[in-house]
C-alpha cells in the first residue's frame, strides 16, 4: 500500500446521490399499498406495476407533499414549476421498460445542508436537487437455478432522490452527511428512514486530485450502499485505490462499482462506455406540478424545529459531541430537550435534563443502531415519556437536596417509562434524602465512633479520611443521607 | 346503416335486448369476409348473457338507460374484462385484459352491448388496417379498397350496418380518416374529454378516443356519455357546459367558419381533384343556408406532418417498451438468455411498421439527436398550436378536408410508407394541437365513386360546435 504521506498530498472530492423512500400509504402512481415489509411477492401490485396495456400514472399527492417537506428539510428551494420524465431501459425490475422520474424540473431545487464534524469542523454541504421517482422492483437469482425471479412490490414505491455538489473532502464528512439526511428526513417524518429495509441507499461519487489543483480528476460511481459505514468505509478505500492507481501511472476510468461489505473493497461493474442512453423524455401521461407559494409556505409551517436550530438551543449547555448529537439524534429526546428549554431558563436544570435525557437516548429510546435494524422509529412516535413539567420538577428536587443524583437519575428513567410526579415516585420508592439533623446526627456520630482512625487522619489534615466518614453514613443510611449535609455535621463536630 | 334510435323504436315496440344482439351478430356473420373483427364466439356468448342479464334487471324498471339494449363494437385496443385484447398485434395475441376501460364501462353503464372487438392496423400503425397482424379489413363499398385506418374495422361495421356505433382511436387521424373512407360519421375529441383509462396507448400526448358512427346525432348520443374527467387518467378535463346530449343546428348558423386554404391548394402535392370538388360543393352549401365561410391561411399546418411523425414515434417507441415477454402476452421460446429474449419476443410480436417507428422513436430520443429531432418538433408543435388559437380568435370552425384521396386499392400505399404518411397531411395537425375535430361525409368522388370526407376543427372543449355545424349538413344534404 501507499504511505501516508503520499496520501496527504491527495485531496477526495465526494458527491452523493441519496435515494429516499416516501412513507406514503400508497404507491407513487397507483393506489395500491406501499408497504410491502414481510408480504408475498407480487402481492402489493396493480394494473400499473404490473406494466399492464393501457394503465396510466396518477400522481399521488402525499408523496408530492411529502418531497416538499422534505426540500423544506434540506432547507432547498421548492420549484413552482416541476414536471415528471420518462428514463427508458429493458430489465425485468423495470415493468413500463422506463422509470418516472423527474429530468429538467424537478420539484426540490437548489439547497444547503449543514454538518458538524466530531473534529468540531464545520462543512456546508450544498444541494443540487432533490426529483420524486418511483423505485424499480426486486430481482433474486435463485442459485444453481437457470432463471431469476421478479418482485414488483417494491415498483412504484415514491423515492425522493437527493442529489449533493461535491463539496465533501473526507470520509468521515461522507458519512456525517448519510447520517445528517437521515435525521432530516426523520424530523421531516417523509420516511421510515430505515437503513436496514432500504428506505434510504446511498450512492457515493468520488474522484481525488492533487492537492491544490483545482480541477477534478474522473470520478466513480459506488451504487447502493446501505449503512454508514459503509460510505464511510468505501470512500476510503476508494479515496486510496485511486491514489494507488494515479501513482502508478495508470487511468483511472470513470465506472460504476459496487461494495462488498465483507471484504471491504469495491469492486468494478460497469465502465462509462457502457451506460445506457436512457433517452430521456417528457412524461405525457402526467401533466406538470404547479404549485402555489401558499402551499409551499403552509407545508414549510408544518415542519417541528430542524437538528440545527435544537443544536443552537444546545449550544449554552457546553455538552460534548456526543452528548449533543445523542439528543440531536434521537427525536423523542430532542422534541422534549426543546420543550424544557421553552419552560425552564435555568441552565443548571437543562443540563441536568439533557444528561438524563442523552444517557436515556443511549438505552430507552431508540438508538442509532436500530436505524440500521428492522426497528421502525419515528417522529410520530412520541407517546410515553416524561413531561417536561415533571422532569424540571425532579431536577428541582436534586438542587433543592431531596434526591441525589444517583436516586434521580433512577426516577427519571421509572417517569420516562410511565410519566407521574416524580416526588411522589421518590417518596414511594423511599429515595427522598434524610436531612432531618437529628437523625443525621444520630448516625455521625455512630460512624465517628467507629471509625476513629478516619477522624484521626482528619484532624490532621488528611481531607480524603471525610469521604470515608461520609461513605459509611450513606451506608448506614442506605444512600438516602443528603451527603453535603453530612459533611457539614462532621466538619462542625471536628 | 343504423342508427341508435332506430334501435330504440325496436326496444320501445317489444323487442328485448337479447333480439338487438342476436340480429347484430347475424350481420356480422353475414359479413365476415369483410374481416371486420378480431374477436370471436366468445364474446358473443358474453353479448348475450349481458342482454339476458340487463332484461331480466331492468324488464320493468324505468331506469333502463339511454343505451339501453343497444349493442356496439369496440377497437381491439380496448380493454374489456376476460376478453382478448390483441391491439391486432401478433405480441398480444393471446392477452386476456383484466380489467375494463373506462369509456366501456360508463357505456355499459347506460345499458349498451359490446358484441365485438374490431380489427385495426395493429396498435394503431397505419391508415389502412393492413397493418393488421390478423387479416386486412375490406371496404364496404369496394372490396379492392382499404377502409382506412386505423379504427379501419369500427369504421367498416358501422357502414355495414352491423351496429349503430363504434368507439375508436384516433392519434393522428384514425377516427377520421377511416370514417371519410367508409362514408360514416367519426369525433375526434378535444384531448382529455374523454378518459384514455383501459386502451392501449400509442401516443400518449395526441391519443383521443371517440365514437363512428351513421348520424352526427349518435356521435352526439356517445360523445355526452363517455367524456369528462377520470380519476384514473390525470389528463382528463371536466365535461363543458356547452356538450348538449343532442345537436343543435340552429346555433351553427352563426357560426364563422373558414376554410384552411393551404389544404385546397389545387397545387397540393397528392391532393386528388375529385376530394377538392365535393369539398368546394360542400362549402357552397353551407354558403347557400346561409353560413358565411371565408379562407384562412395558416402557413403552419404543412409543418404538421414532419412534426407528427417525430413526436408520435418517440412515444410510441416508449409506450411499447412494456412488452418485453416477462409478464404477460408473446414470450419466445428458445432464448438463452435475458437480451435474447427481448430480442426474440420483439423480433417475432412486432411487425415491420411497429417496428419501423419503433425505430425512429428510438433515434429522435437517442443522446445527441433529441434536441435535432423531438424538441425541434415539440418547438413546431407549440407554433402550430398558437397559429390556429390565432385563427380561433376569428373563427368558430375550420374546414379542409379529411384526407387527400379516397379509399385507394390494396397494396397501393402500403409499400411506401411515406405515401402513407402524406395522407395523413390534413388530420395530423388538430392531432399535434388537441383539438376536436369530425369527419362529415361529403358525397362521393366523381372518378372513384368512393366516400369523400370533410374534416371540421374547433377550438379545444369546443367539440359541440362541430357536433351542431355537423348536425346543419346532415339536415343540408337530405
Amino acid at each position: 500500500m501507499i504511505d501516508q504521506k503520499t496520501l496527504d498530498s491527495y485531496e477526495m472530492t465526494i458527491g452523493i446521490e441519496c435515494h429516499v423512500q416516501l412513507k406514503t400509504k400508497s404507491k407513487l402512481f397507483t393506489a395500491v399499498d406501499n408497504d410491502a415489509r414481510d408480504a408475498a411477492p407480487n402481492s402489493t401490485i396493480s394494473e400499473l406495476c404490473f406494466g399492464l396495456p393501457g394503465t396510466l400514472p396518477v400522481l399521488n399527492e402525499e408523496a408530492l407533499h411529502l418531497a416538499v417537506r422534505a426540500g423544506h428539510a434540506l432547507n432547498s428551494k421548492i420549484n413552482l414549476f416541476s414536471s415528471f420524465d420518462r428514463k427508458h431501459y429493458f430489465y425485468p425490475d423495470s415493468p413500463l421498460g422506463y422509470q418516472i422520474t423527474q429530468m429538467d424540473h424537478p420539484t426540490v431545487g437548489e439547497g444547503k445542508v449543514k454538518l458538524n464534524l466530531p473534529s468540531g469542523e464545520e462543512v456546508e454541504v450544498r444541494i443540487n436537487r432533490a426529483h420524486i421517482e418511483s423505485d424499480a422492483g426486486k430481482l433474486t437469482h435463485p442459485a444453481g437455478k437457470d432463471y431469476s425471479l421478479v418482485d414488483l412490490n417494491r415498483a412504484g414505491t415514491p423515492l425522493l432522490e437527493i442529489v449533493s455538489e461535491p463539496d465533501i473532502h473526507s470520509a468521515e464528512a461522507a458519512k456525517a452527511y448519510a447520517q445528517e439526511l437521515n435525521l432530516l428526513m426523520r424530523y421531516a417524518d417523509v420516511s421510515y428512514a430505515n437503513l436496514y429495509y432500504g428506505n434510504m441507499r446511498f450512492d457515493v461519487n468520488i474522484s481525488i486530485a492533487k492537492k491544490g489543483s483545482k480541477e477534478l480528476g474522473t470520478r466513480a460511481e459506488i451504487k447502493n450502499l446501505n449503512s454508514y459505514k459503509a460510505v464511510e468505509a468505501c470512500s476510503n478505500y476508494e479515496f486510496k485505490r485511486q491514489v494507488k492507481l494515479f501513482e502508478d501511472g495508470e487511468r483511472i476510468i470513470q465506472e460504476t462499482r459496487g461494495w462488498n461489505d465483507s471484504e471491504q473493497k469495491t469492486f468494478s461493474q460497469r465502465s462509462k462506455e457502457d451506460a445506457q442512453d436512457y433517452r430521456y423524455m417528457p412524461e405525457p401521461d402526467i401533466p406538470p406540478i404547479k404549485l402555489s407559494q401558499e402551499y409551499i409556505d403552509q407545508v414549510a409551517a408544518e415542519l417541528p424545529a430542524m437538528p440545527g436550530e435544537i443544536r443552537e438551543l444546545l449550544k449554552p449547555l457546553n455538552l460534548t459531541y456526543s452528548q449533543r448529537e445523542t439528543i440531536v439524534g434521537h427525536l423523542k429526546a430532542a422534541a422534549k430537550m426543546l420543550e424544557v428549554i421553552s419552560l425552564s431558563a435555568n441552565l443548571e436544570d437543562q443540563k441536568r435534563i439533557a444528561n438524563w435525557l442523552q444517557y436515556l437516548s443511549a438505552g430507552e429510546i431508540e438508538s442509532p443502531e436500530t436505524l440500521e435494524s428492522p426497528e421502525l422509529p419515528s417522529l410520530q412516535n412520541l407517546e410515553g415519556g416524561a413531561s417536561a413539567q415533571h422532569l424540571i420538577q425532579l431536577s428541582q428536587m436534586v438542587k433543592d437536596g431531596k434526591l441525589s443524583s444517583t436516586a434521580a437519575k433512577e426516577v427519571a428513567i421509572k417517569i420516562w417509562k410511565k410519566d407521574q410526579d416524580p416526588g411522589e415516585l421518590a417518596k414511594e420508592l423511599n429515595l427522598i434524602q434524610i436531612s432531618d439533623n437529628t437523625e443525621l446526627e444520630k448516625m455521625v456520630e455512630k460512624a465517628m465512633t467507629e471509625n476513629l482512625q478516619a477522624v484521626a487522619d482528619l484532624k490532621e489534615g488528611k481531607e480524603k479520611a471525610i469521604g470515608a466518614l461520609v461513605g459509611q453514613v450513606m451506608k448506614l443510611s442506605k444512600g438516602k443521607a443528603n451527603p453535603s449535609a453530612v459533611q457539614k455535621i462532621i466538619r462542625g463536630r471536628l | 346503416m343504423i342508427t341508435v334510435s332506430d334501435l330504440k323504436q325496436q326496444i320501445e315496440e317489444g323487442s328485448r335486448p337479447l333480439d338487438l344482439v342476436n340480429e347484430a351478430i347475424l350481420r356480422l356473420q353475414n359479413s365476415t369476409q369483410f374481416n371486420t373483427i378480431i374477436s370471436g364466439d366468445k364474446m358473443f356468448k358474453q353479448a348475450r348473457e349481458r342482454a339476458k342479464l340487463l332484461d331480466v334487471k331492468f324488464k320493468t324498471s324505468d331506469k333502463k338507460g339511454e343505451l339501453y339494449g343497444i349493442p356496439f363494437v369496440v377497437k381491439d385496443n380496448f380493454l374489456i374484462t376476460d376478453t382478448q385484447t390483441t391491439a391486432a398485434s401478433n405480441i398480444l395475441k393471446n392477452f386476456k385484459a383484466p380489467y375494463t376501460a373506462t369509456v366501456v364501462q360508463k357505456l355499459e353503464a347506460e345499458g349498451a352491448i359490446c358484441i365485438a372487438k374490431a380489427n385495426m392496423d395493429s396498435f394503431g400503425h397505419g391508415s389502412s388496417t393492413e397493418n393488421s397482424d390478423f387479416a386486412p379489413t375490406l371496404n364496404p363499398h369496394d372490396q379492392t379498397r382499404v377502409p382506412g385506418g386505423s379504427s379501419g374495422g369500427s369504421a367498416a361495421l358501422v357502414a355495414l350496418g352491423v351496429v349503430p356505433f363504434a368507439l375508436g382511436t384516433d392519434t393522428g387521424g384514425s377516427i377520421r380518416q377511416p370514417a371519410s373512407f367508409c362514408g360514416v360519421y367519426g369525433f375526434k375529441p378535444s384531448y382529455g374529454l374523454v378518459s384514455r383509462n383501459g386502451v392501449v396507448a400509442m401516443a400518449s400526448s395526441t391519443d383521443c378516443i371517440g365514437p363512428l358512427a351513421s348520424s352526427t346525432e349518435d356521435l352526439n348520443l356517445i360523445l355526452d356519455i363517455v367524456s369528462g374527467e377520470d380519476l384514473k387518467d390525470s389528463t382528463t378535463i371536466a365535461k363543458p357546459e356547452s356538450i348538449l346530449s343532442n345537436p343543435d343546428a340552429s346555433s351553427a348558423k352563426k357560426y364563422k367558419i373558414a376554410v384552411v386554404k393551404e389544404t385546397l391548394d389545387p397545387d397540393l402535392e397528392g391532393l386528388n381533384p375529385e376530394v377538392r370538388q365535393q369539398i368546394l360543393e360542400q362549402i357552397t352549401k353551407l354558403k347557400q343556408s346561409g353560413v358565411k365561410v371565408e379562407e384562412i391561411s395558416i402557413p403552419e399546418v404543412k409543418y404538421a406532418l414532419p412534426a407528427y411523425y417525430v413526436i408520435v414515434p418517440a412515444e410510441i417507441s416508449s409506450n411499447l417498451s412494456r412488452y418485453d415477454g416477462i409478464r404477460y402476452g408473446l414470450k419466445s421460446v428458445g432464448a438463452k438468455d435475458l437480451t435474447e429474449t427481448y430480442q426474440k419476443t420483439r423480433a417475432e410480436g412486432f411487425n415491420s411498421e411497429n417496428k419501423l417507428r419503433i425505430l425512429i422513436g428510438t433515434y429522435v430520443l437517442s443522446s445527441g439527436y433529441y434536441d435535432a429531432y423531438y424538441k425541434k418538433a415539440q418547438q413546431v408543435r407549440t407554433l402550430l398550436i398558437q397559429a390556429f388559437d390565432k385563427a380561433f380568435e376569428k373563427y368558430d370552425i375550420l374546414i379542409s378536408p379529411v384526407a387527400p384521396t379516397t379509399a385507394f386499392k390494396f397494396g397501393q400505399s402500403s409499400k411506401d410508407p411515406l405515401q402513407m404518411y402524406l395522407g395523413d397531411i390534413m388530420t395530423v395537425g388538430p392531432s399535434l394541437a388537441g383539438l376536436p375535430a369530425i369527419s362529415v361525409p361529403a358525397g362521393f368522388g366523381s372518378t372513384t365513386e368512393m366516400p369523400v370526407g370533410l374534416q371540421m376543427i374547433a377550438q379545444r372543449a369546443e367539440d359541440q360546435k362541430l357536433l351542431n355545424l355537423s348536425k346543419l349538413l346532415e339536415e343540408n344534404s337530405k
